[in-house]
């Protein structure tokens, strides 16, 4: 088992008092595998990949991944979590303005402390940057802001990936190219993937399947 | 719709209260170093003029004497007999039991009625003034006065402080100078046909109206270094009200867009944004007038106290609240708000309406600028190359000094720039790389504070090398020139002749003899030096024709100090007209330092024969330790302590002169190091806010909230070490062109330049502490920032 979340609650404050925004939720998922989270917008989605991508804290349960409890780590060691052994995508990309397209791609690895130039080259190009290695990412489109997005997650070999929306910002067109490659890349390097979105013939294209409505999974 | 837009455009400001701040602390900042120089500078004029309005000096024509500071009352006589509607005053220091007063005695009778003295004196009934029973005087001066003469002491708050006014007669009297004068105010309106003054008085010579006051002249220089650091101070206030105006206007550009699609129009709106400038500015500007009064009423002791010690210039101690003063401040800091807001409001003018961009790509684009910044600053290099070459005037120095700093400051971010390229370059890790390349982004920005701390570190060591080498070359000079142990004075021609029959008993004395004189329409001051080895030993040359001090003691030659040489241009082997009858050739050419008048030195029997009245009263004497002399001083001859001064005191008493001058500069170079900290720190604040994407987006992979807010820390303390590199040379560059271009065409000396690397370095430290102080609070709330606020900006739902 790669990662084990157990009757995770999450609440947030409001104007009225708390805000239920995860309530009970578990699931599971195996090294490799790949699962869609589905559900409508304030359902919980981006949350639930948060507090197991370790950016923030749930109230109550447990995430374990990798036989580590996240919720008992602290603030570095969750930051070392990210670095060494979960990949995150964003819907907005969150590449870094000031480095370079290959600067960029390479830059989790090397965070990490991995050697993956040799990496970095072969998804590149399977992801058709190879001609844009030199530029900065305001000269590119957003399609291929998020191939970079992709390329520096796969290139830090992550056990697993956490992708929120990553194809949101793009039209339909592009992000079926953007999904096909990102599935491809995942299956080929054995890395688990969390998918996070609200269309379901991209969900449909993952190993599982799980929806969250109010907090709730089904 | 005006109310409406105007809300709309201040809800800016009110969700961006920081930026806000910062655009009101760089100009209320600015203005008030500003504003408060230029209150120093005011009062202390203002003191002048109103002393030189009391004789009607620059308003009217002058008689002076030709040689000497005494005219003869018979020149008048036979000028007002020849027709001439001339005015006779006598000037001089009546001692009080606290200071001195400068009396000034006229008559009321042949006064021009235009000058003060004529409407002061007429304050009082015309036969009592006349009766010489009267003496008016400043009211803080008239209970001492009244203490020291006989007369009735007047107060009236019309005479300047430090000024005494009496009938000329009376004057006369209680300045011990029977039939003397100083001067011959001459009336505006001349009868015609009069004869020419060379023939009725050949000894005086006519100063035209306008010619200023000697006193204004002579702290003419202090004002233009008092000025330059205002200017300079200004400068660096705009920088950081530039950068929070660039920011705002590109930040609301969304706004100006929606606003424009609601159909209005760009006038409309451009008229609105500048209205607010405009607003936010006297608001600023207000703040600053009142910064300013009290950074003026601090430093204004210091400044008087300077003046007094340098020139002799009496200034009021405090400061008035002049109208003109603060109107001329609030349209400076106006005039600051336009400068700063021009290009933003250029800009925004040209916004199209459909398209947007955020401050990021702006901040790219500004980079992109760089390139015509960089020619810009090259350009402004070699003009300041080419006004050091040509020299010769004070506008030259200053215009090179400008040049210089503007261009530097300016060519600062590429070099920056391009320094972090290269750091980038060959970083390792990716943390390291990912800091320079953030840290290089940060540089359209980041960049207008480290031109401000550029100029800052640069005025620091340019002004303190200059005042430090002043000090070095000072005390030097004072070893030199002080070489008796104790310093006589003496109250009688008894007294006098003791010391000097001292002489034959192992003991050196030397008197100094010295009147004021003309040399053309310059005041001078002539000295007759009793020439002995101990001239010989201690005394060093500038500039010398072959032997100096035989030819001297023979009376065959002169010693003249560098301010007369320069500004009469006569150097070792030109001849210097002594009187009309007498020149003598110059043998040499002696620093001197801090005083700004010219000295002619010449034998002592020479000197007699000239000024056969002019009696020695004071001596240098050498012999046997200054505690010895003392002694024997006391015991033998009876001399009171309060008449001796040993040489240590007089030093000690010179240096703290020149210690007021320091205070006041290092109080101004403190006062400029802080805004550019402050430069600093409301950058990084404004920042902040712009910088939360990019810092979520490092988060999120793995570098924790404290390694960024250390690294913000390093940032701060990396730019600002770069900036120093730059800074070291330029403040040498500056103190070159302040001592060796400016010195000489203000004071008219040259001063050697010496080198001061412990100060340097600490200032380096303290530069870089203060840039690591400023970073402090935005990188502690940095790495205190909640999770949560990361986490908004990859939250997808609502």
């Amino acid at each position: 088992m790669l990662l084990d979340v157990e009757n995770l609650s999450k609440s947030y404050d409001g104007p009225a008092g708390r805000v239920p925004v995860l309530s009970g939720v578990s699931l599971r998922i195996n090294a490799g595998e790949t699962l869609a989270l589905t559900g409508e917008s304030g359902s919980g989605k981006s949350t639930l990949l948060h507090l197991i991508g370790g950016l923030d804290q749930a109230d109550s349960g447990r995430i374990v991944f990798d036989g580590e409890d996240i919720a008992a780590l602290d603030d570095r060691a969750r930051a070392a979590l990210r670095r060494q052994k979960i990949g995150i995508i964003f819907q907005q990309f969150n590449l870094i303005p000031s480095l370079t397209v290959e600067q960029n791609i390479l830059f989790q690895a090397r965070l990490a402390g991995r050697e993956a130039a040799s990496d970095a080259s072969s998804i590149s190009a399977a992801l058709g940057l190879t001609e844009q290695l030199e530029k900065y990412p305001e000269q590119l489109s957003g399609g291929q802001q998020q191939r970079v997005a992709i390329a520096r997650t796969l290139v830090a070999r992550p056990k697993m990936i956490l992708a929120d929306e990553p194809t949101g910002n793009l039209d339909e067109e592009t992000a079926t190219v953007v999904m096909e490659q990102l599935r491809s890349l995942v299956d080929k390097a054995g890395t688990a993937l969390i998918l996070v979105t609200h269309s379901p013939a991209l969900a449909s294209r993952m190993a599982h399947q799980r929806h969250l409505s109010h907090g709730r999974i089904s | 719709m005006i109310g409406v837009t105007a809300a709309a455009l201040w809800s800016y400001w009110r969700r961006n209260p920081l930026q806000l701040l910062t655009m009101i602390a760089g100009l209320a900042l600015a203005t008030a170093l500003w504003s408060g120089v230029q209150a120093l500078n005011a009062e202390a004029r203002a003191s002048y003029a109103a002393a030189a309005a009391v004789v009607g000096e620059g308003r009217y024509d002058q008689l002076l004497p030709r040689v000497g500071d005494r005219i003869a009352q018979d020149s008048f006589v036979a000028l007002r007999r020849a027709g001439w509607p001339v005015g006779p005053v006598l000037e001089g220091r009546l001692d009080l039991p606290e200071g001195e007063v400068l009396l000034l005695g006229i008559d009321p009778l042949t006064m021009p009625a235009g000058t003060g003295a004529a409407a002061q004196a007429a304050t009082v009934p015309f036969a009592r003034f006349l009766s010489g029973d009267v003496v008016l005087a400043h009211p803080d001066d008239a209970a001492s006065l009244a203490s020291v003469v006989s007369a009735d002491v007047i107060p009236n708050a019309d005479i300047t402080q430090g000024t005494a006014l009496a009938d000329i007669g009376l004057a006369q009297t209680l300045l011990q100078k029977p039939k003397q004068l100083s001067r011959l105010v001459v009336a505006a309106n001349l009868p015609l046909r009069l004869p020419p003054i060379s023939d009725v008085a050949p000894d005086l010579i006519l100063q035209p109206a306008q010619a200023g006051s000697d006193t204004a002249q002579l702290t003419d220089s202090f004002h233009l270094n008092l000025t330059a650091f205002g200017i300079l101070s200004f400068a660096v206030g705009i920088f950081i009200v530039y950068g929070a105006v660039g920011l705002a206007f590109e930040q609301r550009r969304a706004m100006v867009r929606a606003l424009r699609t609601m159909g209005l129009s760009m006038r409309f709106l451009m008229t609105m944004l500048i209205a607010e400038i405009g607003l936010i500015s006297l608001f600023s500007g207000l703040i600053g007038v009142v910064l300013g009064y009290v950074l003026a009423a601090s430093l204004l002791p210091d400044v008087a106290a300077t003046l007094r010690g340098l020139y002799g210039a009496q200034v009021a101690g405090t400061l008035q609240l002049h109208p003109s003063w603060w109107l001329s401040s609030l349209g400076i800091a106006l005039l600051g708000g336009a400068a700063a807001a021009a290009s933003a409001v250029w800009r925004m003018s040209r916004l199209p309406l459909r398209t947007g961009r955020d401050p990021q790509v702006w901040a790219m684009q500004t980079a992109r600028g760089w390139r015509v910044q960089s020619v810009v600053a090259v350009l402004l290099l070699i003009v300041a190359a080419v006004f050091v070459l040509q020299g010769g005037s004070l506008f030259m120095g200053f215009g090179a000094v400008a040049a210089l700093l503007l261009g530097a400051a300016l060519g600062l971010p590429p070099l920056l720039a391009a320094t972090l390229r290269f750091a980038e370059g060959q970083a390792k890790g990716a943390v390291a790389q990912w800091f320079w390349a953030d840290t290089r982004q940060q540089l359209p920005r980041l960049g207008l504070s480290m031109m401000a701390l550029l100029l800052a570190i640069t005025a620091n060591i340019g002004v303190s090398t200059m005042v430090s080498s002043f000090r070095l070359t000072f005390i030097d000079f004072l070893d030199q020139r002080l070489f008796a142990e104790v310093y006589v004075s003496t109250e009688t021609e008894a007294q006098a002749a003791a010391i000097e029959a001292l002489a034959d008993d192992g003991v050196t004395a030397l008197p100094l003899l010295s009147v004021e004189t003309r040399i053309g329409a310059q005041r001078a001051d002539l000295y007759g030096a009793r020439v002995g080895p101990v001239y010989a030993e201690n005394w060093q040359f500038l500039a010398q024709d072959g032997i100096v001090w035989p030819r001297v003691a023979a009376g065959e030659a002169a010693i003249i100090n560098e301010q007369l040489a320069r500004r009469a241009d006569l150097w070792p082997g030109d001849k210097i007209a002594i009187t009309a009858d007498l020149a003598l050739p110059v043998a040499g050419v002696v620093g001197d330092y801090g005083n700004p008048i010219g000295q002619i030195i010449i034998g002592d029997d020479i000197f007699q024969t000239l000024h056969p009245t002019a009696k020695p009263n004071q001596f240098g004497v050498l012999g046997g330790g200054a505690d010895v002399l003392t002694q024997r001083l006391q015991s033998e001859l009876g001399l009171a302590p309060a008449q001796m001064i040993d040489q240590t005191a007089l030093k000690a008493t010179s240096l703290a002169v020149f210690e007021r001058t320091f205070t006041v500069t290092a109080a101004l170079n403190l006062l400029t190091l802080a805004v550019a900290g402050a430069a600093i720190l409301l950058s990084l604040l404004t920042m902040a806010s712009m910088r939360v994407p990019q810092l979520a987006a490092v988060w999120a992979l793995g570098i924790t909230r404290q390694q960024l807010g250390r690294l913000e820390l390093a940032r701060a303390a990396v730019l600002a070490a770069l900036t120093l590199v730059l800074a070291l040379p330029l403040g040498l560059m500056l103190a070159y062109l302040l001592l060796s271009v400016i010195n000489v065409e203000a004071f008219g000396w040259q001063l050697p330049m010496f080198l001061f690397p412990t100060d340097y370095a600490v200032l380096g430290l303290v530069s870089v502490i203060a840039a690591l102080l400023a970073a402090l609070w935005p990188a502690v709330r940095l790495a205190r920032t909640a999770p949560a606020r990361f986490l908004q900006v990859f939250s997808n739902e609502a």
